[in-house]
């Protein structure tokens, strides 16, 4: 602190958080700016809203009272149908993900192959599943199938990168003392770098499993099978207590899963 | 680890004793049971008829949409201004109700250990759990279609990631400069604007920066719910099968989405 700021008669101030006065400036302004032609773009009906408020307090109100027994027979259909899809998906996304992992990390991979494999990885990251979901609802037809198909590609990207990550992050001096033990070169990556890698990828695959089965929920409303098209169902039908009742279940597997994650992970390290 | 010695007294390195043999081969045996269930259930749901001529589809549809219409690109503006504003302004609403949630959920500054921590937690769960095509389907059927079901859709999914991260931020602040302030004589308030906020202070701008990425490639597809943006540009030129058109908003979605990745990446770069 200067001596000016201790000076008798002057109070201390804050720091700015931005220290340059040009930088902080553009930056309000041009928030302000934005934040005033956002606002004004925004078309909000607002009559429209305030009739809504009824059916949103009716939606809570729901909750309270969910009703698992009219559409029982549905909401366990697509509730396995999101659970078979999320579990096989993970599966084979793992099983697929490994060897593109191994090809993106740049400590084992030579660069063509890299190449290719931060290429599918950046592919599946920048498409959402929806949108992949409705190419492959195109191409394959409804059903699970589709949906499948779309979360074991979105997997890929998602465990791929961070696997390849783990592996750029291994200890080399143990690769290294197996290479010289005149490993072949599975030999090397099998008692090598998988050991290392080993409680990451299961604890990522677990997580996975769970993101999985939260997205596979809205897969239906594409026609790509689970849950989702009985949810949109009963939204379009105003069936807010089946809704609410379908939202509970969700949350409570997504727990469920969350915790027994949370679990295996805390004992792997 | 385990050496193993054959009846000649030779021995031998292996990576597993005999009891970790046999629970990591029933493990594989679950497994892949597991799998085979849920992959025959699958199956029996599949016509796989339409497997089969799968990649005529492909070949036919990839055919059919290019190349993209490049001039129907005037009627996208508006909706890409209405994806960012859902994004950029839902991250901004969902920030007013997470940074409160954060601090009452975090251990060090929670006011009640059980009953507000638990209900704070519960609605960070909560809001995670629930997908944000769920939440704008949930608003479209409250508010009506629009960008502001949309905006609000994003917002309440954004509660849960960014309160989350932001009570572990506060969880891990150095308790020392906490004492500090409250050894000033500082109101509660005062320690927590000038104890607490300066340190989760690049916490909260990277969460926001990361969310505000995430938020983005959500936003794109919020249309085909009908809470605005570019998606509904693609329900409606899917509805039709105008495949030029939807190849073009697919390659402007992905652009977009790349955009606002490389921004995220140079400002949290910044800020780290």
């Amino acid at each position: 602190m200067s001596e000016a700021s201790l000076a008798l008669g002057r109070t201390w101030k804050r720091p700015p958080i931005i220290s340059n006065p040009i930088l902080r400036w553009t930056l309000i302004i041009g928030a302000l700016i934005y934040l005033i032609a956002a606002v004004m773009t925004i078309d909000v009906n607002w009559s429209r809203v305030y009739e809504g408020l009824e059916r949103g307090k009716k939606f809570i109100l729901a909750f309270s009272n969910p009703n698992f027994s009219d559409r029982w027979t549905d909401i366990h259909e697509g509730m396995l149908e999101s659970i078979v899809m999320a579990v096989a998906s993970t599966v084979a996304g793992i099983i697929i993900s490994i060897p593109i992992g191994l090809g993106a990390a740049r400590n084992i991979a030579p660069l063509p192959v890299y190449l290719i494999c931060r290429g599918i990885i950046a592919l599946s990251r920048a498409l959402h599943e929806i949108i992949v979901a409705i190419l492959l609802v195109a191409i394959f037809g409804f059903g699970p199938l589709a949906g499948f198909l779309t979360l074991s590609f979105a997997t890929i990207g998602f465990l791929s990168k961070l696997l390849a990550e783990d592996i750029e992050d291994t200890d080399k001096s143990q690769a290294e003392a197996i290479k010289a033990t005149g490993s072949s070169w599975l030999q090397w990556i099998n008692f090598g770098i998988q050991p290392q890698i080993m409680p990451r990828l299961i604890g990522l695959s677990i997580y996975r499993l769970d993101i999985n089965f939260r997205e596979s929920a809205i897969l239906g409303l594409v026609g790509a099978g689970g849950i989702g098209a009985t949810l949109n169902t009963a939204f379009d039908r105003y069936e807010f207590d089946t809704a609410a009742a379908i939202i509970i279940i969700i949350i409570a597997i997504v727990m469920v899963l969350e915790n027994t994650s949370t679990f295996i992970r805390g004992k792997l390290q | 680890m385990a050496i193993k010695q054959t009846t000649d007294g030779i021995k031998i390195w292996a990576r597993r004793n005999t009891k970790e043999q046999i629970t990591n081969w029933i493990m594989w045996l679950v497994g892949t049971a597991i799998f085979m269930y849920c992959w025959q259930g699958i199956s029996a749901e599949t016509d796989w008829d339409f497997f089969w001529d799968a990649p005529e589809i492909a070949v036919d549809i990839s055919s059919r949409a290019m190349p993209p219409k490049w001039d129907y690109i005037t009627s996208l503006w508006v909706p890409l201004w209405d994806t960012l504003n859902i994004a950029t302004m839902g991250t901004v609403l969902s920030l007013v109700m997470a940074i409160p949630i954060a601090f009452l959920a975090a251990r060090n500054t929670t006011p009640d250990k059980y009953i507000i921590r638990n209900l704070a937690l519960l609605i960070i769960v909560s809001s995670r759990s629930i997908n944000s095509l769920i939440w704008a389907l949930l608003l479209v059927s409250i508010i009506g279609p629009g960008v502001f079901a949309g905006l609000v859709a994003i917002s309440l999914r954004s509660i849960g990631f960014c309160a989350k991260l932001l009570y572990e931020a506060i969880e891990e602040i150095d308790e020392k400069q906490v004492e500090a302030i409250t050894a000033t004589g500082a109101s509660r308030w005062q320690v927590m604007v000038f104890g607490i906020l300066p340190q989760i202070m690049p916490a909260l701008a990277g969460i926001t920066v990361f969310r505000w990425d995430i938020n983005i490639r959500e936003s794109t597809v919020l249309g085909l719910v009908g809470a605005g943006g570019i998606g509904l540009q693609m329900q409606g030129s899917l509805n039709v099968l105008a495949w030029p058109q939807v190849s073009l908003i697919l390659l402007v979605i992905l652009i977009a989405v790349l955009i606002s990745e490389w921004v995220s990446a140079k400002v949290r770069g910044a800020i780290i």
